[in-house]
């Protein structure tokens, strides 16, 4: 079998790179890169809004790009239910275009966040199925505005359906409390209603390689193609 | 005509830059000033010679598409 992807640049954007090389190594097979502003996307099974600054953040993190003349291509392959993972920005992205529940603001701490985390998986889906229950994966994390927020209608809808993908956990060498940002429920990453669509905070590509502090961010794209 | 929109976040999110200021303002002697939100004021000009319902639908669909997170945000025109 050969997996298909691509991975949508912004303005702003500053993890396409990692996440086209992320996929390449992963999937062994070439990742498309699309701009913004293209209007058409080929058919992939997984397509990527990488992490960064896209527009600068202006407005809201993820406001101006949920408008970009890609977005409505991007919808279209998540209704047609193939996979479709925003990492950090990305995650911003897909809250801003309504595709998952929720919103993220500023972290509580008023602090930007750039250093590994803890998260374990709370409800399976096709992103996460090899990962154990309860294994504490390490992973890092870089975002100012990573703190999820929902209503408490929203809450319980994601609790109820199980589309709560990620949550931040205890680990090795945490100092403190497990929610380093504020989120709700401690929560790092959520699915929509079809469990094909992902957002998540903490960035899997930067956790794939032996010159990473971790390697455990590669266990989402093997329980992709697996 | 020029107006102005103020957009805060709702009161029961939590608005982290209007501790800091409060403590700041705390520290330089203004201890009675309490509860500090900080939101952002949008301006711009409307078309010329539209009446009040293509402005008033003109506003609130650019603040529902674009300007205003209605999960975390909250608007008010100013006129």
């Amino acid at each position: 079998m050969s997996f298909k992807s691509a991975v949508i640049t912004f303005p702003g954007s500053n993890c396409d790179r990692d996440a086209i090389t992320y996929l390449r190594d992963l999937t062994n097979n070439d990742v498309l890169n699309i701009w913004h502003d293209e209007t058409f996307i080929p058919s992939v099974d997984l397509i990527i809004l990488p992490g960064g600054f896209s527009f600068g953040d202006y407005l809201r993190s993820g406001a101006m790009a949920s408008k970009s003349n890609i977005i409505p291509e991007v919808i279209k392959h998540a209704n047609s239910g193939k996979f479709l993972l925003g990492i950090c920005n990305g995650f911003q992205i897909l809250s801003e275009i309504g595709l998952l529940k929720g919103a993220l603001i500023q972290n509580n701490k008023l602090k930007f966040l750039g250093k590994d985390c803890f998260v374990k998986k709370k409800h399976e889906n096709k992103f996460n199925k090899l990962i154990k229950k309860d294994q504490v994966l390490q992973i890092p994390v870089a975002h100012n505005e990573g703190n999820f927020y929902c209503s408490n209608d929203d809450l319980n809808y994601l609790n109820d359906e199980e589309l709560i993908a990620f949550e931040y956990c205890m680990g090795s060498f945490s100092n403190s409390d497990a929610n380093i940002n504020g989120s709700i429920n401690n929560i790092a990453g959520i699915t929509n209603e079809g469990k094909n669509v992902l957002g998540m905070m903490p960035h899997p590509e930067r956790a794939y390689q032996n010159f990473h502090t971790s390697m455990d961010g590669k266990s989402i794209i093997e329980s992709l193609i697996t | 005509m020029r107006i102005k929109i103020l957009i805060r976040l709702k009161k029961q999110i939590l608005e982290p830059q209007g501790k800091v200021i409060e403590q700041s303002l705390n520290n330089l002697g203004f201890e009675g000033l309490r509860n500090i939100r900080q939101g952002k004021l949008i301006e711009l000009d409307l078309p010329e010679n539209i009446n009040q319902e293509e402005k008033d639908n003109i506003i609130s669909s650019a603040c529902k598409k674009l300007l205003v997170n209605e999960i975390i945000e909250e608007y008010e025109v100013l006129g």
